[in-house]
């Protein structure tokens, strides 16, 4: 990989790559072999994402297992979401904020947020994780900074999931507090991805690739990526996302990677996800990730069920979000207007960390403190 | 003589070579011994130190040994800090025998282990001036990577320290630089045995540098040969790509069972 | 007059070039290098550098080494 190579030149390399005509191709000698190796290789990754490494999930589950305890320990890093709020400008044909869907739009005032961040951190959470909906001229860079100054004084690592911005906006946001960036491409398939976004700023495909690179650049502390899987084929949408967290990590060695692996689920609109992404796929996704990244963080959302949840535990999950809610606010009020999407894991904190003690798993809150912070 | 494999070249400062033993002219017997050590090995890089020469006596000369098709890889032994490792660079190339040269800055003289920090610093002077820069270090995947970022044309990691022999005391740490650094990783001092530096091109290095193990077997020019041979042997295997290694397995519990219940 | 020669001090005849001194010494030029003064002086100058009282001059070559 040449230095002057961006992750866009990257993907066009493996998005026409002959591998993917092999795909259904591949040996089961072959997977074997990968699974047999110490380091491995994006090639080797494609092939554990391939169908024929359906039928060895158990040493992949196993080998995943084992890795992230050396890794990680048997932990568990927890935090919850906070919608900010939920104007947003884009159409993306897949999200209930989807500007066309007649939801209650609102966004939290700063004494709001404080209320919420009170109530959050009743729980003992340190990490939160703020989003909003991409209306820049409402849920301005400027309003985030000034939540993220609020947020500061009740936790100790802050995360932004907001639209893409540039290098010099990120590096506001993280005077202000930030410490990670938690971004998904939503599908990296690129003529997908037009379909998708048909109108917004969203829709500018290369601008959102390139922003977890400039996250880096501007000192970002973590930055998390990933797809929707279901939008498009989605053994090349992980495949993408390793390939772009490999990209990363090998750029940005300071930078802490992860990835997250979202499944879409139900939500306000009706859209129908292209690609059916069964639990067996999802495990699959998770233990290759694992191997191909053995130090990369790997979050789990609420749209998973809890029972499912829980199995996917020991096989290579490190951060899972608790007490969840995906409507704007609601940590505090009764009643909540429309959410981004379905949750199925309605646990709080506890009942959380009481499901990991029992699995012999340490529920963490705080992992990390900046200095004279 | 060594079969040389031209469709495997070892490429390094832009120049390809069909071998990937380095060898040294340290600590031989005798010098002339020189060219029956080049031809034995295969190898088509040597190293040579820089030192005062005895304007009393007449001495031979190391280069009068050595085979015009060598490439030379004068190193900066003696430097006790980034300037005098410079300077001695500078020298070197002045006598005329090409611009490369081995950055080895040791102010430790109880385990002859090189300054990472010092050897940096050395690197991005002699980068700047055009030098092709193969520099010493521990095998620090850190330090190799701030190397690498600086443009040394290589790294060249320890196997162990210096004359001791014991082969890949460094194993982890190497095998962390082979995955992720991008320029020819050549593993140098420590090789005591030909199976030491055929492991180390299995687990993927590009080259050995082998001085002391040659110099210091009872027959160096059969050594050099049985060198030459394993690390050849060594880098086949890693082109050949090693099999699945099953790990006992040991399934104490199921853990993806839940997916078919 | 004395100059410093790799270390020792030497007497040497006043006004000898650099180049004269390395032919005095038997060296074969095309394997040494030469520093004068801590300047590098490249051997198609040799011939119009003069010594000096108190200069320091290093002749240098190839030795075996690792």
């Amino acid at each position: 990989m040449k230095k002057n190579m961006r992750f866009y030149d990257v993907y066009t390399q493996w998005q026409n790559h002959d591998r993917w005509k092999r795909i259904d191709a591949v040996t089961d000698k072959a997977i074997r072999r990968i699974l047999g190796k110490e380091t491995l290789t994006p090639a080797d990754f494609l092939c554990l994402l391939s169908p024929a490494a359906e039928a060895h999930l158990e040493a992949m589950a196993q080998k995943a297992h084992r890795l992230t305890v050396a890794q990680f320990g048997r932990t568990m890093a927890l935090f919850t979401p906070l919608y900010l709020s939920n104007f947003c400008t884009n159409r993306c044909r897949y999200c209930s904020f989807n500007s066309r869907n007649r939801i209650d739009r609102r966004q939290l005032t700063l004494e709001e947020v404080e209320a919420e961040a009170l109530a959050i951190s009743a729980s003992g959470l340190k990490h939160i994780l703020i989003l909003t909906g991409d209306a820049p001229a409402i849920a301005s860079v400027d309003y985030i900074a000034e939540c993220c100054r609020v947020l500061n004084r009740y936790f100790t690592a802050i995360g932004i999931e907001i639209y893409a911005l540039t290098e010099a906006e990120y590096r506001r946001l993280i005077d202000a507090g930030a410490d990670n960036l938690t971004l998904y491409q939503e599908t990296y398939n690129k003529a997908l991805y037009a379909d998708l976004h048909p109108s917004g700023p969203k829709r500018d495909y290369r601008f959102r690739l390139g922003a977890p690179e400039r996250a880096c650049r501007a000192a970002m502390r973590s930055v998390n990526i990933g797809a929707l899987l279901g939008l498009d084929d989605w053994r090349r949408d992980a495949f993408f996302t390793g390939l772009h967290a490999h990209y990363l990590q090998d750029r940005y060695p300071e930078t802490e990677i992860g990835v997250s692996l979202p499944r879409m689920r139900p939500h306000v609109g009706g859209f129908q996800p292209a690609c059916a992404v069964e639990d067996r796929h999802l495990v699959q996704i998770l233990t290759a990730m694992r191997l191909f990244m053995p130090r990369a963080g790997i979050a789990i959302s609420t749209r998973e069920s809890a029972r499912f949840r829980d199995r996917l535990v020991p096989l290579g999950v490190t951060r899972m979000s608790a007490g969840s809610c995906t409507a704007v606010g609601g940590h505090t009020e009764a009643d909540t207007p429309t959410g981004q999407f379905e949750i199925s894991d309605e646990r709080s904190v506890p009942e959380m960390a009481a499901m990991l003690r029992r699995a012999g798993w340490q529920p963490v809150y705080k992992d990390w403190q900046a200095l004279g912070g | 003589m060594q079969t040389p494999n031209i469709n495997d070249p070892l490429t390094i400062g832009g120049q390809e070579f069909d071998s990937r033993l380095l060898i040294g002219t340290g600590k031989y017997p005798s010098d002339d011994m020189i060219p029956r050590i080049v031809d034995a090995s295969g190898s088509r890089i040597i190293t040579v130190a820089l030192r005062r020469v005895d304007v009393d006596a007449a001495t031979d000369n190391v280069m009068q040994h050595i085979p015009d098709h060598m490439q030379l890889l004068p190193n900066t032994s003696g430097a006790r800090n980034a300037e005098e490792a410079v300077r001695i660079a500078r020298l070197a190339r002045a006598v005329g025998c090409g611009n490369w040269v081995k950055i080895e800055v040791i102010p430790d003289n109880r385990h002859l282990l090189p300054d990472g920090h010092t050897t940096l610093r050395a690197t991005e002077i002699l980068v700047k001036e055009g030098f092709v820069v193969l520099p010493y270090i521990n095998a620090d995947p850190v330090v190799a990577r701030q190397l690498e970022d600086a443009g040394a044309a290589a790294v060249m990691p320890l196997a162990a320290p210096i004359g001791t022999n014991q082969g890949l005391t460094i194993r982890e740490m190497l095998r962390i630089i082979i995955a992720e650094i991008k320029v020819p990783v050549v593993v140098d001092a420590g090789i005591g045995k030909p199976s030491q530096a055929c492991e180390a091109m299995e687990m993927g290095a590009d080259a050995c540098l082998v001085n002391t193990a040659i110099a210091s077997a009872s027959n160096p020019v059969a050594m050099a040969a049985a060198f030459g041979a394993a690390i050849r042997a060594g880098r086949e295997a890693f082109l050949a790509g090693t099999g699945a290694v099953e790990t006992l397995a040991s399934a104490s519990s199921p853990l993806t069972g839940f997916l078919y219940e | 007059m004395e100059i410093r020669l790799n270390g020792k001090r030497t007497p040497v005849a006043d006004g000898t070039t650099i180049g004269e001194l390395i032919r005095t010494k038997d060296l074969n030029p095309a394997t040494v290098v030469v520093e004068h003064n801590l300047a590098i002086v490249p051997a198609t100058d040799w011939g119009r550098v003069n010594l000096k009282e108190n200069d320091n001059l290093e002749i240098l070559g190839f030795v075996g080494g690792g």
